[in-house]
């Protein structure tokens, strides 16, 4: 009778813990196992990425449709090829759709947003955005809107 | 002069005999021949034990401690307009260090303590002679039922701890302090990447709960068979697992999270 | 020499040998606890060893066990050597031995019954009914079948000794070795427990080695004596024998004196030098 009460303990406890790394994969890293590796890649190059890392969001009007796979610098043109994964269900990107390096909040983290182009073919795995607009960054800015206050 | 080094010399000699000595112990009981059907209930028992009569200790300290992060971290954020980090913040703290360190040294003292008595006590009543005497090898049966107890346990009531802590802070945050939920629960998802900081925190608890259970074992199983001797091993477990756990911690961080 | 007179008149006990004991030396650290010991444990009977604390009694029973190894010399049952014996072997060797260790060393998270049953469910396969039968037996004999249930903290000492006693006899073992089973235990339990030791010994047919200080309880079960002193066998014989041996320290031993040959002080300097010397090293 006692070694029982103990055996469902520990069957509980153990449970409790499996049900925990549970939670944890889905709720608090956002693990989705369904995306992983089934979506399609697309390229795309950037004159600076700013802080942008791999595993950033890639975002459509705010909807997440995918993530930043890796990042390298191509050798001949000299600048940053970001890869994305976008996920199977948005495949109707238009190929002159463009990528920008946005921050979400003022020292939030950065991501790419896409914003939607007009031509009726679609990306397609291994395509590359043309039409990028790179980071924002801060000293740039600064150095812009006193150029501009001069020259006004 | 010569007298004292005479006695250092002999002092580290002793120190990596007793090493040596816990390493065997290790060793010899855990490589066995495994008997599930006698082992299993043991284990059981034994997972009730370490695990399950901790898991109260466990709940509310989790549960507090990500309380407080939760408040600190919005106080602290709210400077900044970035109150929102604050799920990023607690959930990265609390799963690469807090969770297992934490988790650990409660586990020292609440578990690793009362082993080591056990064990001690059943050293100075005879019990391991008399088990050896009827022809029953005690480091199988009584060290490592207890050795993979604590192996099992660790990691899990790490994760319970993770969970607590984190739902408090939310509770904190969100339900009190009003954070909007979308934004505190996004921002944690972007940050917390599964294998980087789930697992390298599980990780960091199985080695954790190794450490702990050897040096309490250990400790157990060499005491002299005294009650001074015992409070005195018991004490040791506390001591030298916590500092144990303490020097591992920055060991596997630096392996994990630094540049190495 | 009365060592000599002593085994001639014995012969016939110490033909049948069971453990013999050769040329036994043990040290602890720097303090050499045997020096040279030769015993010989008769088959079937009630052997004692006795000498004062500290004399190395209890670590002679380990070394039988096989829980200790002896520097020098030879421990053999029945002709094999204990401390050559591989891990088995050992383990099986002690399957025909039963102990009673001093404290009871009942397993504290056990019941009475499960304490009995242990060695028979490590050792065999017998089916539940019959290890109940068998434990059922055991306490009978030992008459706590009525305390079955009960767990070793709700057991007086000599009660626990008890069921111990029963527990170290659960396997039928050939030699049962007794770790100072008087004392510290009242009259009473004490009676019962000599009582116990020579009827179980008669029923059973079983060796038994009991070490002791308990000089009248001991004399008064033992067939063959063993006195140890100074890492050596003072003298040895039958208690009749042994009552009037001409030896100041076994006199002294046997008669409890308190200063002889076993001085009443541990060795120290000169105890005037001492008093005027100043500080203690």
């Amino acid at each position: 009778m006692r070694m029982r009460t103990m055996e469902i303990g520990v069957g509980l406890f153990m449970l409790l813990g499996f049900l925990a790394l549970i939670v944890l994969a889905l709720n608090v890293s956002g693990l989705n196992l369904t995306s992983k590796g089934q979506g399609y890649k697309v390229y795309a190059h950037f004159e600076n990425i700013g802080g942008l890392s791999t595993r950033a969001r890639v975002s459509m009007s705010g909807v997440h449709i995918g993530e930043v796979t890796s990042i390298r610098l191509d050798p001949d043109l000299l600048m940053a090829e970001v890869e994305m994964e976008i996920r199977p269900e948005f495949n109707f990107l238009s190929v002159d759709s463009s990528a920008q390096i946005l921050t979400s909040g003022l020292l939030g983290q950065q991501y790419i947003g896409i914003v939607p182009g007009g031509d009726d073919e679609s990306l397609r795995d291994g395509s590359f955005i043309y039409d990028t607009q790179s980071a924002l960054v801060l000293e740039d800015l600064i150095g812009r809107f006193l150029f501009n206050q001069v020259s006004e | 002069m010569i007298d004292r080094i005479q006695r250092l010399g002999h002092k580290t000699l002793s120190k990596v005999a007793a090493f040596g000595r816990s390493g065997l112990i290790l060793m010899h009981a855990l490589v066995a021949r495994p008997q599930p059907l006698v082992m299993l209930p043991l284990l059981i028992k034994q997972i009730y034990f370490v695990g399950v009569l901790s898991l109260v200790i466990i709940v509310v300290s989790g549960l507090f401690i990500g309380m407080v992060l939760g408040l600190q971290g919005y106080t602290i954020m709210v400077d900044y307009g970035s109150e929102q980090a604050v799920g990023q913040m607690v959930a990265l703290s609390l799963l690469r260090e807090l969770a297992p360190v934490v988790t650990a040294l409660l586990f020292a003292g609440r578990a690793g303590s009362a082993l080591t008595a056990e064990i001690g006590l059943m050293k100075a009543t005879e019990q391991l002679a008399s088990l050896e005497m009827i022809g029953v090898d005690p480091l199988r049966r009584i060290i490592a039922p207890r050795f993979w107890a604590g192996f099992i346990c660790l990691p899990l009531l790490s994760m319970i701890f993770a969970v607590v802590g984190i739902w408090g802070s939310s509770l904190v945050a969100v339900d009190w302090l009003g954070i909007y939920s979308g934004a505190y629960w996004s921002n944690m998802q972007q940050a917390v990447d599964f294998t980087d900081d789930v697992l390298n925190g599980v990780v960091k608890a199985v080695v954790f709960g190794f450490i702990v259970t050897w040096v309490a074992v250990y400790q157990g199983y060499d005491c002299i068979p005294t009650s001074e001797g015992i409070s005195q091993a018991t004490t040791r477990t506390v001591v030298y697992s916590s500092l144990a756990v303490l020097g591992a911690d920055f060991i596997l961080t630096a392996l994990m999270f630094g540049d190495l | 020499m009365e060592a000599e007179t002593s085994q001639a008149a014995a012969p016939d006990m110490l033909k049948d040998i069971i453990i013999d004991i050769r040329e036994l030396t043990f040290s602890r650290g720097e303090r050499i606890i045997f020096d040279g010991v030769d015993i010989a444990i008769p088959r079937g009977k009630v052997t004692a060893i006795m000498g004062p604390s500290g004399s190395g009694k209890t670590t002679l029973l380990k070394l039988i066990g096989g829980q200790l190894a002896p520097d020098r010399g030879q421990v053999l049952l029945e002709g094999s050597n204990i401390s050559r014996m591989g891990r088995n072997e050992l383990f099986k060797a002690r399957e025909r031995m039963g102990m009673l260790f001093q404290s009871g060393a009942l397993f504290t998270d056990m019941s009475v019954f499960d304490n009995v049953a242990f060695p028979l469910r490590v050792h065999s396969d017998l089916p539940d009914a019959m290890i109940r039968d068998i434990v059922l037996m055991k306490l009978q004999a030992v008459g706590l079948r009525g305390a079955i249930h009960l767990m070793p903290a709700e057991l007086s000492g000599g009660m626990a000794r008890r069921v111990a006693l029963a527990r170290a006899i659960a396997l039928d073992p050939d030699i049962v070795m007794y770790d100072e089973p008087f004392a510290g235990q009242d009259p009473i339990a004490m009676g019962v427990l000599v009582n116990l030791i020579k009827r179980l010994n008669q029923a059973l047919g079983h060796s038994s080695i009991i070490v002791s200080h308990d000089i009248q309880e001991t004399l008064s079960i033992a067939d063959y004596i063993y006195i140890l002193a100074d890492g050596r066998v003072a003298a040895h014989g039958t208690p009749a024998m042994l009552r009037d041996v001409d030896s100041a320290q076994v006199r002294q031993f046997v008669q409890g004196l308190p200063d002889g040959p076993v001085p009443f002080h541990y060795p120290a300097p000169d105890f005037m030098q001492d008093l005027l010397g100043g500080e203690i090293k």
